[in-house]
């Protein structure tokens, strides 16, 4: 067996995956937030539970109308991004005007609601949702195994990570949004819907939360508390990188997954707080964060 | 502050002069009749939670620093408390100023480096911490794991006063409620407290007077968490337990919740919120996770419908400070 620093490879190449796999969810779930962030100027505290609700949709989906994986990957994402476009039409549009400190309070209560709801007719136990049935089995690459639905996960999340990307920096509906970031009373003055455009990001940012539930869903079980955990990793990981940079949300999403499942390797008692460690060390040397503009 | 004089209005009543010191007196009386009435084990742990809601007060409701990871305050001194006790020996007095040096370091600590954000990113960071806090309280082995700490004596008071004895122990807590009560209460009304509240209504403007807003925001810090130790300890010795539960992320939702039923920023919100809260719980402890859900939306009526809270409606109401 290769062995690299005294760690047999296919241990190694094994919690690298993972890394990746987590910095896929890290990666997708710190971007919508940051595009929340951008537009409501709110953070989204029920982003955890949203991303739950998609792995539950996803599995009441499989349950009721007996569609697969595929079909819930689209039809969840939407449903969810629905209900997040009435919570920001019944209360978060309420609260633009407001304190910060008020968005996140009410958001935290949204979760706690979902948390509870999910717990009362799920129980606190977690749901298994097999793999799809064509992305069974794996591939042997030599040096490791590298099963298909992981593969999956990864190579999908980068794309979406990228196309959100693309759209909000390339396209004329990003340049839309990203001027109604810096000034929504001159771009309204032009004539366009800003208001609408904030409940519909809103709208996409839970889609993408519950996009990931989805995609987790196979890959852990699918639990009430899965998000509640989760998501406070995830503010490590904004306060990391910053919300104002869409790719620095990415990289920092995937890089700290990897070190994440590197830590698990060479000092598993770590693995947990790494990251809240390593948020310490750049709040030290770099305060506004990797890809963070000074306020 | 100086107040413009009217000299066409009439002297104020002394109901509105004097409304601090009069709810002062009634809280105090309530307390001390409370006991007789009620059970005094509830009592004694909902004045624990006053406490620690009262010290979380003093940050969000006079700094405007919203601190999303109390729990790491409270948790901790309550452990340290708790062990100092059970496994050192010591007694209640020194139990529960370990657990609240313990609170005071953690507060220094965290707090340095949470100031370094500002805003939405400060409660994100506290929250991180305190996570990250819990999850050494998750592997360390003086905690217990899931047990925590189970059974700590209760001890004798000074050497003297038996606190197995229920109304020793619930004198004891009032003394500890009221002391902190009255020293935050001291901290509002000083000069250093009016230089708070100024960097809360316009940070950049009490820097340009030349403040060192981030000195007085990490006092401000340490003294709450400082507060929130003295608190947990307390609950350590009365409950004779510390647990998980006092260290994880819904106990710091819990805190934030309770100060925001009874009011932000307000002297007496914070200990009717506890209380309410509380109540709430244990009447509706039959109906399992819905008290989750309750929770949740009154969190979510509270910021839509009621921002002042509980006492800062009726302060409002009737016009006068509470």
């Amino acid at each position: 067996m290769v062995e690299i620093f005294g760690i047999p490879s296919t241990a190694l190449f094994g919690q690298l995956l993972i890394g990746l796999i987590n910095g896929s969810f890290y990666a997708l779930l710190s971007l919508g937030l940051a595009v929340i962030f951008g537009m409501l100027n709110i953070i989204n505290f029920s982003h955890g539970a949203q991303y739950m609700m998609g792995a539950f949709a996803a599995y009441l989906i499989l349950q009721y109308s007996g569609l697969g994986y595929w079909p819930a990957l689209i039809i969840a994402p939407i449903i969810v991004g629905i209900t997040g476009i009435i919570i920001e039409r019944l209360f978060l549009q309420w609260l633009y005007k407001l304190d910060h400190l008020y968005g996140l309070l009410l958001t935290f209560g949204l979760a706690l609601i979902f948390e509870g709801v999910a717990r009362n007719y799920f129980g606190s136990a977690g749901l298994p949702y097999t793999v799809p049935e064509s992305l069974r089995g794996g591939q042997n690459l030599g040096f490791m195994f590298l099963p298909n639905y992981r593969a999956w996960v990864i190579a999908a999340s980068l794309l979406v990570c990228f196309g959100t990307w693309f759209v909000i920096e390339r396209t004329r509906l990003g340049a839309y949004l990203r001027a109604a970031t810096e000034n929504p009373t001159l771009v309204r003055a032009f004539g366009i819907n800003v208001p609408r455009m904030i409940t519909l990001t809103y709208g996409f940012g839970v889609a993408l939360a519950a996009f990931a539930g989805v995609m987790a869903a196979p890959v852990y079980n699918v639990s009430p508390q899965m998000g509640a955990e989760l998501i406070i990793v995830v503010f490590a990981v904004v306060v990391i990188g910053g919300m104002g940079s869409i790719l620095g949300a990415i990289v920092t999403g995937f890089g700290l997954g990897v070190i994440e499942g590197l830590t698990k390797v060479f000092f598993p008692e770590a693995s947990n707080t790494v990251i809240f460690v390593i948020m310490a060390i750049v709040l030290l040397v770099r305060p506004a964060g990797l890809f963070g503009r000074r306020a | 502050m100086e107040r413009v004089v009217d000299p066409l209005a009439k002297k104020p009543s002394v109901l509105r002069t004097q409304s601090e010191t009069i709810g002062f007196v009634i809280m105090v009386a309530a307390l001390a009749i409370a006991p007789f009435v009620t059970y005094p084990l509830f009592l004694m742990q909902a004045m624990c939670f006053a406490l620690f809601a009262c010290a979380f007060n003093l940050l969000i409701g006079y700094v405007g620093l919203l601190s999303f990871g109390h729990a790491l305050y409270f948790g901790w001194a309550s452990y340290l408390s708790a062990y100092s006790a059970k496994a050192w020996g010591f007694p209640p007095e020194l139990a529960i100023l370990t657990g609240t040096a313990t609170a005071a370091i953690c507060g220094l600590v965290a707090g340095s480096l949470a100031i370094r954000r500002q805003g939405i990113y400060f409660a994100m960071i506290t929250l991180a911490l305190a996570q990250m806090m819990y999850f050494f309280a998750l592997q360390a082995k003086f905690t217990g794991g899931e047990d925590g700490i189970q059974a700590v004596p209760r001890g004798h008071l000074f050497g003297i006063f038996d606190l197995k004895n229920e109304m020793t122990m619930y004198a004891v807590v009032l003394v500890i409620f009221l002391a902190g009560f009255l020293f935050i209460y001291r901290i509002i009304h000083s000069p250093f407290g009016e230089v708070l509240k100024a960097i809360r209504e316009n940070e950049t403007r009490a820097i340009s007077l030349g403040y060192k807003t981030d000195h007085y925001k990490l006092v401000a810090f340490v003294l709450s968490a400082t507060l929130a130790g003295v608190a947990g300890s307390t609950k350590a010795i009365v409950l004779q337990l510390a647990s998980l539960t006092d260290v994880n992320w819904p106990m710091s939702g819990e805190v934030v919740l309770m100060t925001l039923v009874g009011g932000l920023g307000t002297i007496f919100g914070p200990v009717a919120g506890a209380f309410v809260i509380l109540v709430m719980q244990f009447k509706l402890a039959p109906i399992g996770e819905w008290v989750l859900v309750i929770q949740g939306a009154i969190f979510v009526a509270c910021v839509l419908l009621f921002r002042r809270g509980i006492i800062g409606e009726i302060a409002n109401k009737l016009r006068i400070r509470l």
